[in-house]
This record gives structure tokens, C-alpha cells and sequence, in this order.
């Protein structure tokens, strides 16, 4: 079916009569101006320069005029990240492997971090020192109780072989 | 230089990385001087929000004094002092020109659905934030402000996001004189919404959470009333019968994602991610106000979806309000309040870490250890 396609529109009987301009109910945080008629027309900065590789939102026909650099995409989360980057933000295929590729890149950090000759020190990362200082007797416990689960669970794992 | 380096949810260190470079001409770099962590720092600590990648900076609340300046950077000049709003805007798009700066089309290649936003993940944007000694700032002629003289550091760093946030979250609630206004989430933004709240001329704030010495820190700054909602059967039976069964007039979700207090929106948003975050603050700040009410949001959630009760909107003609906070919009009148100490953000502080002990610093406001309420990250470059 066409659209139908009016050019006329002001001649429409009753257009605009009712208008209230003061009736903005995104005031104050908005200050209408008119311009959102006027769409992508504005005048830009320049556009910066294309370095490393960038994921654009299929929902806009460019990259913006700036944008962040760090972490380009790598490895298999990258690969994953690319596929979520075909869809639009409206799209679980879109949201649900960037957060796949997050836990992904978890363990890539892993390796990347061994490969560099640096073994991750967990605990200072996981700031249990904070957690020994002020929270010492919870925190005793959270580990006992987890120390604990670890144990039965190994002890089952070990039975059933 | 050292930089704060996320390396998976609970996971962070300091680190060197290489130090940030101009890559636009209007771009600035700026030492920084003072940062904070925001409370929606936390979602990406905890994993919470798409595409955060492993090796990313975080940090949108800083100071810093600019050490170098774009070619067409015209405002500033080295040596300037600023505070930077958390929003990356470019002063040219229809909605910077209407005062939206946190909606900037210009400042988001990944997502459109946020603007560009300093060190919270690709999804707004993939900057490197302010948790670490050196930043880079695009569009230093538009968002950092040169920090007034008279103006305490520590009030400067928290007109960046917290009172700025704080407040629009009390301007979007349409506050008329007399009304009865109630905050969900005594966190630095709650408490500082509490207290912005007064501005508008109410004649009740009442602030909801569960944690003791928070909401008694809040009774104290915003002098409004405090509830824990652990010692309630039901939070917004309680609301209506304190509100002659009529419900509040408006109902402000300063909590976002993370929210406590209902099992089904626990289970569903923080364990098993089948939503974007537990939507309890919103699911009682929609079932809490009045007919016709308003309900204004600035706790963050995720991109994809949440479970509220929408039905309700629209049954009860609630008027539904949201966004970012607008920081280069606010910023003159903000100033004002604090200059003239209508206003003290800093009593917010109550903790200062060396940036090089950043993940303790995370795990202390995390666990809301040792009755933390803000943390404040000093550079030892800061000079």
C-alpha cells in the first residue's frame, strides 16, 4: 500500500488550531526550539578520523563525530561482537552476545595477562583487603561457607567416579 | 600514566597505560585532579551493562587542569581548572541546541538510544574515563567549565554528575508547592534528589531504602523523612497510608538496576539477567504515587527491557519522566546554589582513596563498607 503523501497539509481543515506552545512537556529540559524539524541538518564539527575499528549502531547512517578508541574488538568476543553489531538495538541478537562476549573477553583478559608475563593477583583485584578491614568477620565467614561448598562439592565429584 | 583497568565483573586494578592523545581538534587533555565513583559505576563493575570490555577505563565525575588543547579548542586554555560533565556533547546537534546535552547525536557511534558518556562502556560511546591521571576530554569548548575560585574542589567534582542528577531528578518530578515527593534510594544521587527536592517547595520528601546508616545520613543532609523498607510489610501500602491513602505526588527512582526488595524482580533482572536489572524502585515508584501523579527516573537501567507494571501508567494517567542528567543546562544555577551555600555537595564525601588502591576503593563502595556514602579517587600527579 502507498503512503499517502500530503504537501498540503496546512490547508487540512482545523490544522494547528489547537497548538499550545507553552504545552511542552518536556520543559525545562527542554528548550523547544523548532530545530528537531530540521532532523540531521546542522552544521557538524569535523569528523574524526577513522583509526582503529569501530562498531557502528545500524541505526545511524555514519559514526558520530567523536568517538572513543579504547578496546578495539579482538579475539573470539570480538568475532561475537560483530555479529551483535549487525542488529539494532531493538534486537536481543544484538544485546545478548555483547553480553556473552563481555564474560568471553573475562577469560581473554585471562590470557592476555598470563601471555604478558603477568599472573592476575585475584584477591587485591576482588579489593578483599578493603573487605578484611571492614567487614572482617562476614567476610571470614562468606569464605568458610564457600570453602566449605567447594569441599562437599569435590567430595560428591569424587564419590561419583 | 595510571589508570583504573576493569578486568571482569568484581575485577579492577591500577595500571600504567599508555597516556591519551589529542584526536580531534577539539579535543582537550586534562590531568586530572580529583574522581569520583559513581554509583552507576557499579552496574559495570558488577557486569551489568552490555559491552564493557576487559582493559576499559571507567570514570564520568572528575576535575583535572587542562595540560593540552586542540587546534580549534577556543574556551579553554592550558592550565584552566574545569570540571567536566559526565555527558559528551557537541553543542551543535538539535538536541544540544535544546538543551539536551545528554542526548547528544554526535558523541555515540555504538548506540543511539544514550549519548556519548566518559568511561561507561562501548555502549556509550568506548571513552576512557576520568580513573586515572590524564583523560581526554572531545568538545572542551562545550561541556568542562572552568571551576570558580571561590569553589571548593570537592563541591566542583560533584556538580560533574551526582547534584546535577540530584536535581533534575526533583525538576522532572514537576514538584508544586505543597506536594508530597518521595526519593527511592538513599545513595549519593537519592539523598542529593532529597535534597534538591526542598527547591521546588514541597511540603513532605520522604526517602526509601534499606540501609540504616544511609538513610540516617539522609535524614541529617536532606532533613526529610527516612524509611527502611525492610521493616515494611509492604512499601507501597506503607506510602499510601502515610499519604492519607492517596499515594505521593511524586515518586523519584533514584535506584536504577540494581534495586533490592522484590524476589521476583531479583531473581529475574540480577540472577538470571532476563531483564535488564531488578525494576523494584520503578515497579513501587509507578505503584506509590497518586493518580495523575509523576514519576521521574534517573536510576539507571540497561539497554534492552524491563518488567514494570506499564498498565498501571496508563490506568493511573501517571506522567512518566526520564533522562540523563542535563549538566551543562544546569550548571549556572547549580553553581549558584553552592556558591551561596544554599547547597554543600561535599558533606557527601565521606571516603578519599589514592587511585592506585582502586580496586579496594570499588569493593568499599560496593559492599557499602564503613559507612561509605561517596568516594572520592585522588591522582598522585594531581599536584
Amino acid at each position: 500500500m502507498e503512503n499517502i503523501s500530503n504537501t498540503d497539509y496546512q490547508n487540512i481543515p482545523g490544522w494547528g488550531m489547537d497548538a499550545d506552545p507553552d504545552n511542552e512537556p518536556t520543559y525545562p529540559m527542554k528548550n523547544y526550539t523548532g530545530d528537531d524539524h530540521n532532523r540531521i541538518n546542522y552544521e557538524r564539527s569535523p569528523q574524526q578520523p577513522v583509526t582503529v575499528e569501530l562498531l557502528k549502531s545500524n541505526e545511524r547512517p555514519a559514526p558520530s563525530v567523536v568517538f572513543g578508541t579504547s578496546v578495539p574488538p579482538s579475539g573470539l568476543s570480538g568475532a561475537i561482537r560483530r555479529y551483535a553489531f549487525r542488529h539494532s538495538e531493538d534486537r536481543y541478537r544484538h544485546w545478548i552476545p555483547l553480553i556473552m562476549a563481555d564474560r568471553v573477553n573475562v577469560y581473554e583478559g585471562i590470557i592476555s595477562d598470563i601471555k604478558a608475563g603477568h599472573v592476575p593477583n585475584f584477591f587485591s583485584e576482588w579489593g578483599w583487603k578493603a573487605e578484611w578491614k571492614y567487614n572482617q568477620k562476614a567476610f571470614v565467614t562468606k569464605i568458610a561457607f564457600a570453602t566449605l561448598a567447594a569441599v562437599v562439592v569435590a567430595g560428591v565429584l569424587k564419590r561419583k567416579k | 600514566m595510571l589508570a583504573m583497568n576493569y578486568r571482569g565483573p568484581y575485577r579492577v586494578r591500577a595500571e600504567q597505560r599508555p597516556m591519551p592523545e589529542i584526536l580531534h581538534p577539539e579535543d582537550a587533555i586534562v590531568r586530572v585532579t580529583r574522581t569520583c565513583i559513581c554509583g552507576s559505576d557499579l552496574h559495570l563493575y558488577h557486569g551489568m551493562v552490555p559491552d564493557t570490555r576487559v582493559g576499559s577505563t571507567f570514570g564520568h565525575e572528575f576535575t583535572g587542569i587542562v595540560e593540552e588543547v586542540g587546534p580549534m579548542v577556543q574556551n579553554l586554555k592550558v592550565g584552566d581548572h574545569v570540571l567536566v560533565p559526565f555527558n559528551i556533547a557537541c553543542g551543535k546537534c538539535n538536541f544540544c541546541k535544546q538543551g539536551l546535552y545528554g542526548n547528544c547525536h554526535e558523541s555515540n557511534t555504538m548506540a543511539t538510544a544514550v549519548g556519548g558518556i566518559f568511561g561507561y562502556s562501548h555502549t556509550a560511546g568506548g571513552f576512557d574515563g576520568g580513573q586515572a591521571e590524564y583523560v581526554r576530554v572531545p568538545y572542551a569548548d562545550v561541556g568542562p567549565t572552568v571551576i570558580p575560585p571561590d569553589m571548593d574542589p570537592d563541591d566542583a567534582v560533584l556538580l560533574t554528575d551526582v547534584v546535577p542528577t540530584g536535581y533534575q531528578a526533583a525538576e522532572m518530578g514537576g514538584i508544586k508547592k505543597g506536594d508530597t515527593v518521595v526519593v527511592f534510594g538513599a545513595g549519593p544521587i537519592g539523598i542529593m534528589a532529597a535534597r534538591c527536592a526542598w527547591f521546588f517547595g514541597p511540603s513532605r520528601v520522604i526517602i526509601i531504602d534499606h540501609i540504616d546508616y544511609r538513610l540516617e545520613f539522609a535524614r541529617n543532609y536532606a532533613k526529610c523523612e527516612a524509611y527502611n523498607f525492610r521493616s515494611m510489610e509492604d512499601p507501597v501500602v506503607f506510602l499510601k497510608k502515610i499519604t492519607d491513602w492517596y499515594g505521593a505526588d511524586v515518586c523519584i527512582d533514584c535506584v536504577g538496576c540494581e534495586a533490592e526488595g522484590n524476589t521476583l524482580q531479583t531473581l529475574t533482572g540480577r540472577v538470571a539477567l532476563m531483564q535488564a536489572g531488578a525494576a523494584t524502585a520503578l515497579q513501587w515508584a509507578i505503584n506509590s504515587v497518586k493518580k495523575g501523579g509523576i514519576v521521574s527516573v534517573v536510576g539507571v537501567y540497561g539497554p534492552p527491557f524491563n518488567y514494570v507494571p506499564i498498565g498501571n501508567v496508563l490506568n493511573k494517567g501517571i506522567t512518566l519522566r526520564a533522562n540523563q542528567a542535563s549538566v551543562k543546562r544546569l550548571l549556572p544555577r547549580l553553581i549558584e546554589h553552592v556558591q551561596s551555600g544554599r547547597l554543600s555537595p561535599k558533606e557527601l564525601i565521606t571516603h578519599r582513596i589514592p587511585l592506585e588502591e582502586v580496586s579496594d576503593a570499588y569493593r568499599l563502595f560496593s559492599s557499602k563498607l564503613d559507612n561509605c556514602i561517596k568516594t572520592v579517587l585522588v591522582p598522585s600527579s594531581k599536584a
